[in-house]
């Protein structure tokens, strides 16, 4: 199985990668649901730094899916700027959560952003970490609700930061099955 | 005079600037009342608590991230805030956007007397991707953040290269590397486990006690720190000196609240004027 994602992998890179560019880290957010529904295999990734304003994501995909992938785009209604092909290793995000043992308490933490919750209640008790707008607006959305009743950092947020926040409360739900 | 500048993750609020008064659950900035809480709410609360009342300015607007109110305020730092003379700008929570900040900054550059210029969360980002970090003075970054200003290549702490495991170990390496790659301002104060204060590339001051490590998961302490730093900076300690004793103080006001992870910042913040009467005796 893992061989065979090797072989995959191996295969795209001599085919060619391509970067959907977008003007907002939430319109990429959506395209990555839309693609993802539509079965193709993507890959979040910082953008070239010429489109870098600061907060940024882009989706890189198999340059051979183009059509398919900007067909699915517009038919699920996902706005965007370009396609490039990528011509050098794309900075990919941070992948690895780490766990904090606080007692009654645990913390995860992906890349700069951190969310607590209590082990007996399911409680999010602390959302910590990141520094664009909407971390303080999601930190008021989910603290105090259980965590799998908090609305998802990836419907409410717009940033990069609210994309961190959403894998480390998927690491969360994750590690306390429902 | 110290202005405060940060947005307020609130829906429909206007652009609002004016003194900053702080109450028992909310905070007024120019007259209009918010409540308090973790970002730029409690920056400019734990700033409040060491200014007398008319030494503070607060600029806020409502942005829950789509970035429209941080357009609004770095129109009113191109526009406004020259004309106001602050001798300190505090900046934190304001979506990324290098050429806005690159438009602003020209006209903050040119201010006689220049301020000094402090910069945290949202705001240290874009400062650091427009490659105008080492003409601030002073940034305030956790040890995720101080990853992302030693990689030159990274745009954002979330795209930060390699230096996730053992990072603790790692601080004076990353330290000097966000110098190196002028990733860094002139004084970095690196918030974690242990403070570490630093000026052009040198470690001067570790501080590590009173340890309290249920402050890591509370949000907003790292906003505490920044506010109280830069109110320490406008009564006249050094750059250092402000930092290494805001970082005490932020401290020992967590062990004051004797807190867990499930501590909101408001609990932390009432503490803030006992915790700095001990640090600055």
């Amino acid at each position: 199985m893992v061989l065979k994602g090797l072989f995959r992998r191996k295969r795209e890179e001599q085919r060619g990668r391509a970067l959907i560019i977008f003007q907002e880290v939430s319109q990429a957010i959506k395209a990555e649901k839309v693609l993802g529904e539509a079965g193709y295999e993507i890959r979040m990734v910082a953008p070239p730094p010429q489109f870098r304003k600061g907060c940024d994501l882009s989706v890189e995909f198999d340059l051979m899916e183009q059509l398919g992938v900007e067909r699915a785009l517009r038919q699920g209604g996902c706005e965007y700027l370009e396609v490039i092909p990528v011509s050098e290793e794309a900075l990919s995000p941070l992948e690895i959560c780490q766990r904090r043992d606080f007692g009654r308490w645990e913390m995860i933490k992906a890349a700069n952003m951190k969310i607590t919750y209590d082990k007996e209640t399911y409680q999010i008790v602390n959302v910590s970490g990141g520094g664009c707008p909407d971390v303080p607006y999601l930190a008021w959305q989910m603290v105090g609700r259980k965590l799998h009743d908090a609305p998802s950092p990836k419907d409410l947020g717009h940033t990069v930061c609210a994309y961190a926040l959403w894998r480390a409360w998927e690491e969360a739900k994750e590690g306390v099955g429902r | 005079m110290i202005l405060v500048v940060g947005t307020l993750p609130l829906e429909g609020v206007d652009l609002v600037w004016g003194r900053v008064e702080v109450q028992e659950k909310s905070i007024k900035i120019g007259g209009e009342e918010f409540p308090l809480g973790r970002g730029t709410a409690a920056m400019m609360a734990a700033c409040a608590m060491v200014l007398d009342g008319d030494q503070l300015y607060g600029v806020t607007v409502g942005d829950i991230g789509t970035g429209e109110g941080s357009v609004k305020l770095y129109r009113f730092l191109a526009e406004e805030v020259p004309k106001l003379s602050p001798a300190v700008i505090c900046f934190g929570y304001v979506m990324p956007n290098r050429t806005l900040h690159d438009a602003a900054f020209e006209a903050i550059q040119d201010m006689k007397p220049r301020p000094m210029l402090l910069a945290d969360a949202g705001f240290m980002y874009v400062v650091k991707m427009s490659g105008k970090a080492p003409q601030y003075d002073l940034f305030t970054p956790d040890l995720g953040e101080l990853a992302f200003l030693a990689d030159d290549k990274s745009p954002h702490p979330f795209y930060t290269r390699g230096f996730i495991f053992h990072m603790t170990e790692r601080v004076p390496e990353l330290i000097k590397g966000a110098y190196e790659t002028g990733g860094a301002a002139k004084v970095l104060l690196v918030k974690g486990e242990r403070d570490y204060v630093c000026e052009d590339g040198e470690i001067l001051e570790v501080i590590e006690e009173p340890k309290v490590p249920e402050l890591e998961p509370i949000g907003g302490t790292g906003d505490t720190i920044t506010g109280m730093t830069a109110a320490l900076i406008d009564q006249g300690f050094s750059l250092v000196d402000a930092a290494a004793r805001a970082a005490r103080a932020n401290r020992r006001a967590g062990e004051l609240a004797r807190p867990n992870p499930a501590t909101q910042i408001e609990e932390i913040i009432h503490h803030i004027p006992r915790a700095l009467e001990e640090v600055l005796k």
